[in-house]
């Protein structure tokens, strides 16, 4: 039996995900022959970590993608068309590649608000704009800024944000300008979005909030609707992405804001799949990599066969944004009021050091959450969050991510009788009273009395503080 | 008289001396600097334990040393003469002297015929073995003496509860401590995580994506040492491409520990001039556990730690003699000297040594748990020596019953332990300090361990019981000597151009005290204390970096099982506990199992401080008491693994097996917890 055709349009991070599951599956293509086009020239990278390019930590190599094996790659090679009805996808040079699965996995493209100047009268982005998307973007920004040069950032998302960041760690001066009155206000309620402001203007980026920006002049900078200007010698365009939906409109496939798929990544077409930020899944919010490569799993499943009865049932989103030096987290209902019934909202402000921490639960079970300059929370709320496990009822341990301190360490007189002092050779604070009172009057006596601190040697403090304790009691 | 000599438990082999009593006392020896635990301190009781076998033992009956002998013999020939010489297999243990497990291999390849062999080693140290000669050509535990740890001012431990298992370990963390730069990763807040500057508590199976984290934050915060790296090593580019998707945010959404913890374990790591990473049984036992090890070791090499005077990378060993116990040929894939049993010239060279053909020597076996697994339907007969795989073998009560199904178990032991009391024929042998042989510690010292005390009349030796079984199966009297010595110097030989080469080591060096690490190749060779300062032991000298990823545990909890178990050890208790819990001392510390449960967790089913909870996975029930412990992962369950019947952990392990090592995933499976009512 020759092995299915699958041809999949898009060599991003779900192309490249996908490809490797199926490998992992069928390594050696005897289930699936597996054709790529991917209309970068290069090879897949991570798209997570261009935020760590551009602050510099990583290089453009470093988040490069692994290619998988037995996979049939067309690199730098645009689809002009798919017709369906012979199952065919028409290449921009006229060649064509017989399917019989397709993949549409063609990502989405950075969304350019319709500020005046940013795009010269071609279309194309004028002189000092730049979206942040590819890892193209990546060098031009780098290579287009010069250290203590003024830069823009439109768009006061989790991208933006994470570009900020980045860039003010290069030295640049950063302004942040932003729509709406509070950042990330998708992911954040407006206490988080203050908090976050804070924290951001103490790392030297300026924020620009609740203002358009309705005119963009190459070398000066940008104005703003309030009338004020923001000087910049570059603007980097972070204000969303749209899904990339142009082929599967083309070819008739059913297109809402990105191509609707049911559980089994099945479009309308049922012999086409789509997966990844193109995708429309009901529940499922697009544009995060964790859904990308979850769909990859179910896809890469029905694929090969290894499991037909494989289904997508969406992903938790949790947000990070991936920025030295401020640690936020944010999952589920974040915008839930305390006094809304049925709900368990617990919220600790720290406006003056740039900290908020909220907790939305209901039922014992964790729904929500904000955690900003809480690291140690966050990574048990996730989980919690993830798993839908009962909440621990230390509910403020839980918001604070450690238990409160324990009161000041017991000295040797509020110690139990039963408390081992060493734990080596399993010894208590009542026989080592017992040997003193039998006369072992030193530290020394009383290890040879009990082998106390004769194993590791760790308690010979608290043996020394209980012989000191002991000894004056003794009446002179 | 006073005679020195070696704690009879793990595999620090701490310094002590025997007096008249007996009692024991501690001495200055490197590894225990005159330390001792309770363990050690109370272990003279073992000589005259009161349960003590002093005769054979015949489907349950007294019997004559011949009669018994003979019975075996008889049996085995009989079952051999049916069935093939497979139909007879031998199961070890890493507590058993290098002679011995020497002699046992011999026994089984050449007396026996039988490929079917293995040892309780493969339940200890095999995942770390083999991705120590995948990383660095050999597998020595430490690579370096002990005492190296203590200029350490940063060390990680992952799955290592050194404060409970060998506690005078402790002292040689002492400098790191103080310096805030012990860093632990465990699931339990353990004795020894308390004593962490920062402790990194994974979901349990989860320990790789935290290694792929932390190799993340090095590269990513400019911590790699590049040129190292190029000098000393291969592999790091796939290793990275790996590496480079588990961003810390998102290993902590796998592994729920914190982005800024991750940050931190590698700041202090990286700030040191002198770090350590070592291994152990917690990140070993899983399915994974090989490919755990080489992630571990990944991280140790980008941060150029191996091979370094003053840093490095280990595994620490578990059993008294687990890694001696490991080099010469137990193992079902091993000759002696750590040589390979389809390697042509191994075979070429232990034949020579042993006087036998090359094309006699059986090829390689299954793997302890597949040959427990097979029995009944593989081998008929069983010989156990140190070992007792009715408590210590995962899915244990599986295990009972493939032990119930064999035609003939033979058991040497000095007590009758959960495993003898089933047995046809039981040995009573000889322990410790009543006999002499070598042991080789966690850092591949070799010890010698003399005669302390006269055994009690009516025991023998493991070497003589060979010997006489050898006799009788038609071997030469001189082929399996019952001197220890005379065993060794044979070993020597075998050993001889093997990895672990002991062929310049002898009694006498031992004798007169020398401090003598393998390899040792010749008699004016001063040993290797520490290997790989100039080259690691691949051909082209270079470290491997292998691109290891995450797979998750075998078995996630889901609504049926919706917790993770995973087991260790308390201080008190060594391994199956057949001897500690014969020790009046250390069973009044810890008479029973116990499970220790996050407080929220023991009251959502039920159970308080001190009540009995049920503990189901898909492979049976464990009974034990609960331990309220605050510390604990709310999706976590510990059990201690030394209790039998009704308390045996195993019962509920997941005995799913690591492809490379066959290592069994006893450090997590899935289970439910229930109040017995």
């Amino acid at each position: 039996m020759s092995p299915r055709r699958v041809v999949v349009v898009g060599y991003g991070m779900a192309g490249a995900r996908l490809a490797e599951e199926v490998r992992r599956r069928d390594p050696d293509g005897e289930r699936v022959a597996l054709t790529i086009v991917g209309a970068e020239s290069h090879t897949a990278y991570n798209r997570v970590l261009l935020s760590s390019v551009l602050a510099g930590s990583l290089t453009p190599d470093a988040v490069r993608l692994r290619g998988a094996e037995n996979v049939d790659l067309r690199l730098d090679t645009e689809v002009s068309s798919v017709d369906r009805s012979i199952r065919e996808v028409v290449l921009a040079d006229g060649e064509t590649l017989p399917y019989d699965a397709l993949v549409l996995a063609t990502g989405s493209a950075p969304w350019v608000p319709p500020t005046e100047g940013l795009r010269t009268d071609g279309g194309a982005l004028a002189q000092g704009v730049h979206t942040f998307r590819t890892l193209d973007d990546c060098a031009r920004i780098v290579a287009a800024t010069a250290p203590g040069s003024p830069v823009a950032v439109l768009g006061g998302g989790l991208l933006g944000l994470e570009a900020a960041r980045g860039l003010a760690g290069r030295g640049n001066l950063v302004t942040v300008v932003h729509p709406v009155d509070h950042l990330m206000e998708r992911q954040l309620d407006p206490q988080a979005g203050a908090a976050l402001a804070k924290s951001l203007r103490t790392l030297g980026i300026e924020l620009r909030l609740g203002v358009l920006a309705t005119r963009y002049l190459p070398g000066d900078g940008l104005k703003l609707d309030d009338g004020s200007h923001v000087p910049a010698d570059l603007v980097v365009v972070s204000a969303g992405v749209r899904p990339s939906t142009e082929l599967a409109r083309s070819c008739g496939l059913t297109v809402d804001r990105g191509v609707v798929v049911d559980n089994a990544l099945r479009t309308s077409d049922p012999r086409i799949f789509a997966l990844g930020d193109c995708a429309e899944h009901p529940g499922t919010v697009s544009g995060l990599v964790q859904s990308a490569w979850d769909q990859a799993v179910v896809l890469a499943d029905l694929l090969t066969g290894a499991d037909p009865s494989s289904r997508y049932l969406g992903t938790p989103v949790v947000t990070r944004l991936k920025a030295r030096d401020i640690d936020l987290a944010a999952l589920g209902e974040v915008h839930t009021e305390p006094d809304e019934p049925g709900a368990e909202v617990l919220r600790l402000e720290d406006p003056a050091r740039g900290r908020y921490a909220k907790l939305v639960l209901r039922e014992d079970r964790v729904t929500g959450a904000i955690l900003l300059g809480a690291p140690d929370a966050a990574a048990v709320i996730t989980q919690l969050y993830d798993r839908g496990a009962p909440a621990p009822a230390d509910r403020l341990a839980l918001l604070l991510g450690r238990a409160l301190p324990s009161p000041a360490q017991a000295g040797p007189a509020d110690l139990p009788a039963s408390a081992v002092i060493c734990r080596c050779n399993t010894v208590s604070k009542g026989q080592l009273v017992s040997a003193w009172r039998a006369g072992a009057r030193s530290t020394g006596a009383l290890a040879d009395a009990t082998r106390a601190t004769t194993g590791c040697g760790g308690c010979r403090d608290a043996v020394c503080g209980l012989a000191d304790w002991l000894s004056a009691q003794e009446p002179a | 008289m006073p005679t020195p000599t070696h704690c009879p438990y793990c595999a620090l082999q701490c310094g002590m001396t025997i007096k008249p009593g007996p009692v024991v006392e501690p001495r200055e020896f490197p590894v225990n600097r005159g330390g001792l635990c309770q363990k050690g301190w109370t272990s003279a009781a073992l000589l005259n334990t009161p349960g003590r076998l002093t005769t054979p033992l015949v489907k349950g009956e007294p019997a004559s040393w011949e009669d018994a002998l003979d019975h075996v013999a008889q049996r085995l020939q009989e079952l051999r003469a049916e069935h093939g010489p497979d139909a007879v297999a031998v199961f070890g243990g890493g507590g058993l002297t290098n002679e011995k497990a020497y002699l046992l291999g011999k026994f089984a390849r050449v007396a026996l015929g039988t490929s079917q062999i293995d040892y309780n080693g493969r339940f200890c140290m095999s995942s770390a073995a083999a991705a120590g000669i995948r990383a660095f050509g050999v597998d020595r535990g430490l690579p370096f003496p002990v005492t190296d740890l203590a200029n350490a001012d940063a060390v990680l431990l992952i799955g290592a509860n050194v404060a409970e298992t060998m506690p005078p370990f402790v002292q040689h963390l002492r400098r790191a401590i103080d310096a805030g730069g012990l860093v632990v990763v465990d699931p339990r807040r353990t004795a020894t995580a308390e004593q962490a500057a920062v402790h990194l508590a994974p979901t349990p199976g989860t320990d790789l994506a935290l290694a792929l984290g932390l190799l993340h934050v090095a590269v990513a915060e400019g911590h790699v040492d590049k040129d190292y790296l190029s000098r000393r090593t291969v592999g790091f580019e796939e290793t990275w491409e790996v590496a480079a998707r588990w961003w810390p945010e998102q290993v902590e959404r796998v592994t729920g520990v914190s982005a800024a913890d991750q940050r931190r374990a590698v700041a202090v790591l990286s700030r040191a001039d002198n770090a350590y990473v070592l291994t152990a049984r917690g990140t070993e036992q899983h399915a994974s556990g090989s490919d755990m090890v080489s992630a571990w070791i990944n991280l140790a090499l980008a941060l150029g730690l191996p091979g370094r005077s003053g840093s490095g990378f280990g595994c620490l060993t578990g059993q008294g003699n687990g890694q001696g116990g490991r080099e010469h040929g137990q193992k079902a894939d091993q000759l002696p000297g750590y040589r390979k049993i389809d390697d042509p010239a191994a075979r070429e060279h232990v034949a020579e040594v042993w006087g036998v053909e090359p094309e006699s020597l059986p090829g390689p076996g299954k793997s302890a748990y597949e040959l427990l697994d097979s029995l009944g339907a593989g081998p008929r007969a069983l010989m156990v020596f140190g070992s007792n795989v009715a408590v210590s073998a995962p899915r244990s009560a599986h295990v009972a019953e493939r032990l119930a199904a064999l035609d003939f178990l033979v058991v040497a032991d000095f007590v009758l332990s959960e495993t003898a009391v089933l047995a046809d024929v039981v040995f009573p042998v000889t322990q410790w300090a009543e006999e002499g042989g070598t042991m080789t510690n966690l850092e591949g010292r070799v010890l010698l361990r003399g005669r302390a005390v006269t055994p009690p009349p009516g025991v023998r030796t493991d070497l003589e019981v060979l010997h006489e079984l050898s006799v009788r199966l038609g071997q030469p009297a001189e082929r399996f000597p019952v001197d220890e010595e005379a065993v060794f110097s044979e070993l020597r030989k075998a050993s001889a151009g093997g990895a672990a080469d002991y062929a310049g080591i002898s009694y006498e060096r031992l004798r007169a005290g020398e401090a003598l690490h393998w390899p040792c190749p010749d008699e004016t060779h001063p040993g290797t204390p520490r290997l790989f300062l100039d080259r690691f032991a691949h051909a082209d000298g270079k470290a491997r970096m292998i691109a290891v990823d995450h797979r998750g545990p075998a078995e996630l909890p889901d609504d049926d099982y919706p917790l993770s178990a995973t087991t260790g050890r308390v201080l008190q208790h060594y391994q199956s506990g057949a001897q500690t819990r014969r020790i009046p001392e250390l069973t009044a510390a810890v008479p029973e199992a116990f499970v220790e449960v996050h407080p929220d967790t023991a009251g959502r089913a039920g159970l308080g401080e001190g009540d009995v909870a049920r503990v189901s996975s898909r492979r049976g029930e464990v009974l034990a008491k609960v331990r309220c412990v605050p510390g604990m992962r709310t999706d976590t369950v510990f059990l201690p693994f030394h209790f039998p019947g009704d308390q045996r952990a195993n019962l509920i392990t997941n005995p799913v097996l690591d492809p490379i090592s066959r290592m069994p995933e006893f450090k997590v499976c899935a289970v439910r917890l229930e109040a017995v009512t």
